[in-house]
Parts: structure tokens; sequence; C-alpha cells
């Protein structure tokens, strides 16, 4: 059983108005606005062949003699079926590499390396330092400063998905074995969504993320309390709920940084709390969807590689998601 | 030629995701706006744990459905079923059940009260 839940819709109502969340007809970079543009020309260019395709078919159809020997002529032959195909077709790559050459450069100006690694279903992200070690990792979500270009490593730990933000840039895989690198750029502070765009599995259509434009003084501000450890419980519900998360082993999946739990193979949870979403996209985040996916990831998404915590009693339960809740 | 066809076709799903909002009866029952109710129990994925009539992927199964709860004489088998009860049990359940599973949900009064003449509406 599937389900595609309720959350783009919710999301963008909640977040955007009616304004597109996920987007190439509405760039927010000129990363994107670039793609945006070539679409555009290839889509008036294909507008006018196909015009132009109809008319001759049409003529050709109710054509006198005359106007018939001249469509079949050698030369008409020759000038429309191989000399305007070689010329569009050039005038398209020349444009192609053009642009290939000018988002590359985008690549050079980029400080920041963000190295995201798809894995089935969800995405782990880790900022790095300027030496290329990890400064700090989190999950199923991005911040970007607006105006600056960040350069992307993609990999896989499983098999092929795709890293797609439509409006801050292009598309590409993310193939297991090798290190794909796009840049993107945002000039539009806001929420963007991400998509994976390669099918990946039964949970692919719930494998998406969002990215976040702050100014570069709100970036830098999260950028130095995300790599810090996670806020200590404080009352006494988030206590107990720290002891039932250790207690539940979630630990052995799950790091907390600060606290013994350490696991790997699931997304890091130092700072769920100061998402948008949980489970890459999946639901909002709040207590109440925490809870719920807790006990029942199973049937939130089908085959994740999070079991459903169904054993718990409610204040239990309750407890785990107020602690979850309170690490932003 | 797949990039035009796909540009076609991203307004159409633009559409698709922000902007449906199927019709929903006006409720009798309490002070809130339904609609709004509405809008704000899809937002906040109260479907994640509740089957709820009218709310798209709405299914969960962790806490009961919530199809006809305007016509449930009590909330969680022990609460009277009115607007004010019903609007403080959605917004912070462990207060009025403790040992419930359904956590205190982030919702202002105002919205809470909005949720309660959605629910009330769901006959
Ligand atoms: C067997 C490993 C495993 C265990 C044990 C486990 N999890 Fe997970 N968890 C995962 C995986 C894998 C995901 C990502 C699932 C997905 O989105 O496809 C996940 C996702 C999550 C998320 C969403 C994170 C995000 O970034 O959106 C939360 C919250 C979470 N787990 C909490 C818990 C809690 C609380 C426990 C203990 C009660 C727990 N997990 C136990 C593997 C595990
Ligand atoms: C973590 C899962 C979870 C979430 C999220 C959740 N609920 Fe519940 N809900 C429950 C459970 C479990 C019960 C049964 C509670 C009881 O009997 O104490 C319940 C009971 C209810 C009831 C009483 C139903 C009845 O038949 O008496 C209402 C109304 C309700 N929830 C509304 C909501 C609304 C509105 C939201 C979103 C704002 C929401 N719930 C979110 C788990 C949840
Ligand atoms: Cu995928």
């Amino acid at each position: 059983m599937t389900r595609v839940r309720g959350l783009p819709a919710g999301l963008a109502l909640a977040l955007a108005g009616c304004t597109p969340i996920q987007s190439a007809l509405d760039p927010a970079g000129s990363n994107a606005g670039m793609v945006f543009d070539l679409g555009v020309a290839m889509t008036i260019g294909a507008t006018l062949v196909c015009v132009l395709v109809v008319v001759l078919a049409w003529r050709a159809v109710r054509r006198s003699r005359a106007e018939g020997a001249w469509l079949a002529s050698p030369r008409m032959v020759i000038a429309l079926g191989a000399v305007l195909p070689a010329v569009v077709l050039t005038a398209l790559l020349a444009y192609g590499f053009v642009l290939d050459r000018q988002l590359a450069a985008e690549e050079d100006r980029a400080a920041l390396t963000v190295r995201v690694t798809g894995e089935q279903w969800w995405w782990r992200v880790a900022y790095l330092a300027p030496d290329g070690s990890p400064a700090f990792e989190t999950a199923n979500e991005i911040r970007l400063p607006v105006g600056q270009p960040v350069r992307f490593e993609l990999e896989s730990a499983d098999v092929i998905h795709s890293f797609w933000v439509p409006a801050l840039g292009g598309k590409i895989d993310l193939i297991p074995g090798r290190t794909n690198t796009v840049t993107l750029l945002a000039e539009r502070e806001g929420i963007y969504r991400g998509q994976c765009a390669e099918f990946c599995g039964t949970q692919h259509a719930l494998m998406a993320f969002m990215a976040r434009a702050e100014t570069p003084e709100d970036f830098g501000a999260w950028f130095a309390a995300e790599g810090g450890d996670a806020r200590q419980p404080e009352t006494e519900e988030e206590v107990a709920g720290h002891g039932a998360f250790v207690a539940a082993g979630c630990g052995a999946c799950h790091a907390v940084r600060g606290t013994a739990a350490a696991g790997t193979i699931g997304p890091d949870l130092t700072h769920v709390g100061s998402r948008l979403t949980i489970a890459a996209g999946t639901l909002p985040n709040h207590a109440g969807t925490l809870a719920a996916w807790v006990t029942d990831a199973q049937a939130i998404k089908p085959g994740a590689r999070m079991p459903s915590f169904d054993e718990l009693d409610g204040p239990t339960l309750r407890s785990i998601a107020v602690y979850l809740a309170s690490l932003r | 030629m797949r990039l035009p066809t796909a540009f076609a076709l991203l307004p159409a799903l633009a559409l698709l995701w922000g902007c449906d909002k199927p019709p929903v009866a006006r409720a009798d029952a309490g002070r809130g706006d339904a609609e709004d109710g509405r809008t704000t129990v899809a937002s906040l994925a109260c479907g994640a744990c509740h089957s709820i009539p009218g709310i798209r992927a709405a299914d969960g199964t962790v806490g009961p459905s919530l199809a006809g709860l305007g016509n449930r004489n009590f909330i969680a088998g022990t609460l009277p079923n009115d607007p004010g009860t019903l609007a403080a049990f959605v917004r912070n359940a462990p207060s009025l059940v403790p040992g419930t599973a359904m956590p205190a949900m982030p919702l202002s009064e105002a919205q809470a009260i909005d949720v309660a003449a959605f629910l009330a509406s769901l006959r």
C-alpha cells in the first residue's frame, strides 16, 4: 500500500499560499534561470518547426501540380530535410556548450560544498569544512545563503537517485560509486522543494527534501548552531522522552550528537526539531507527526528502513515525540 | 523534444499541488469556521494518525477514524462531545486524557475552534 501524503498541498498552502515551491517555471536564481531560458528557446523553436511541418504537410495534401513539384524538388528536400535540422541542432548544441561553461564557472565561484548521499528513501547531508572533511551531518533538508553559489557533491549509498530542486538549478543523477557535482544558486529568499527524480524503489515518491535559502547572516547563524551538539532535555517530559529514546534503542540507527546515540544507519537527529518536514518531505514536522512516524513508520512509508515502534504506551510515545521536537 | 512536454505539464502539477480545496458542508455546530479548520487539519497532517473523510491521503490507523465525529456523544470515549471540549481536546489531548497517545498539537486557540467546527461537520 503506497500512499502519497497530503504534505505538498499542506505545506504549499501553509508556507507559500498558492505560489509554487517546486517549479522550473519560477526560477529563484540565475542557474535555474539559464536552464529556464534554454527551455523557453527550445519550446519556441520546437513550436516554429512544428508549425512549419504542419503548414507544408497541409500544402502537400491540397497542392496544385506546380506546387507539388516545388515541394518535392531535390533542392527543397535537401534544404528542409538536411540543412535546416543541421543548422538548428548545431545552434542548440552550441547553446548547450555555452550554458554548460557558464554553469561550470558558477561552480568555481562556490565557497561552500555540501555532500548529499541518496539512500532508500532519504537524503544524508554533510556540510564540508574547507579541507573537505565533513563539518557536520544533517538530513533531508539543505540551507543555503542567498546570492552565493553552493557546490553539491552527489553520491548514492544504494541505487541511482536523482537530485533536483527545480527552482534552483538543473537535475543530476546520484550514481553508486561515482561523485557527480551540481551548483545551486538562490537569489531569492524562500523555501523550495526538491524531489528524487529517478525511480529508486517503492517509496521513491516519498523521497523529497526542502531547500531553504536564507540571508547570509541567518545562514551563518544556522551553520554555527547546526554544527553544535543537541539541546539538552529540560522539561520532565523531555527527560522522560530522552530516556525512552535510549531504552527503545533508537541510537542504534540514529545519531544525536552530544549523547550516546551515534548510529549512522538512519538520519542524524541532532537538530531534527528544526526541520520543516520529517521522513524526507513525507510529513510536516511537529510532535504529532513525530509520534505518528515513530509508532507507524511502516504504514506511512512501507518498506522504509525503520521499524514501527508499536509497543510503546501512549505517554511514552508522546514523550519521545516531545523530546524529538525539542531538538532544535 | 521531451523538454517542452515536461514544461507544458508543470503548471498543471503546480495547480494540483498548491490549490485544491474540495468543498465542505458548512457546520452549524460550534463558533469556528469549518473551512479554515479543514485546511488546518490538512496542513498539520492529522491524517498521519486518523482516517478523515474529505482530506487527501488521510488514512492513518494510529487513532480512530474521525468519520461521523459530529454524531458521537463522547470524545475518546470519555469526554462530552461539545464544541468547547472538542477544541480543548484537539489542542491538548493529554491534559484531558492523561494516558492518550495523541500528543498536544501546535494549534492556537482560534485554530482549535475552527478544527472543532470542521470535526463537528463530519456527520
Ligand atoms: C533499524 C534502524 C532504525 C531504528 C532502530 C530507528 N530508526 Fe528512525 N529512521 C531510520 C531510517 C532508515 C529513517 C529514514 C526513513 C525514510 O525516510 O525513508 C528513519 C527516520 C526517522 C525519523 C525522521 C528523520 C528525518 O530526518 O526526517 C525520525 C524522527 C526517527 N527516525 C526517529 C526514530 C526513533 C525515535 C526511534 C526509536 C524509537 C528510531 N527512529 C529507531 C532507521 C531507524
Ligand atoms: C500520533 C497520532 C495522532 C495524531 C498526529 C493525531 N491524533 Fe487524534 N487521536 C489519536 C489517538 C491515539 C486517539 C484516541 C485517543 C484516546 O482515546 O485517548 C485520538 C483521538 C482523537 C479524537 C477523538 C476521536 C474519538 O473518536 O473520540 C479526535 C477528535 C482527534 N483525535 C482529532 C485529531 C486532530 C484534529 C488531529 C490533528 C490536529 C489529531 N487528532 C492528530 C492519535 C493522533
Ligand atoms: Cu527516487
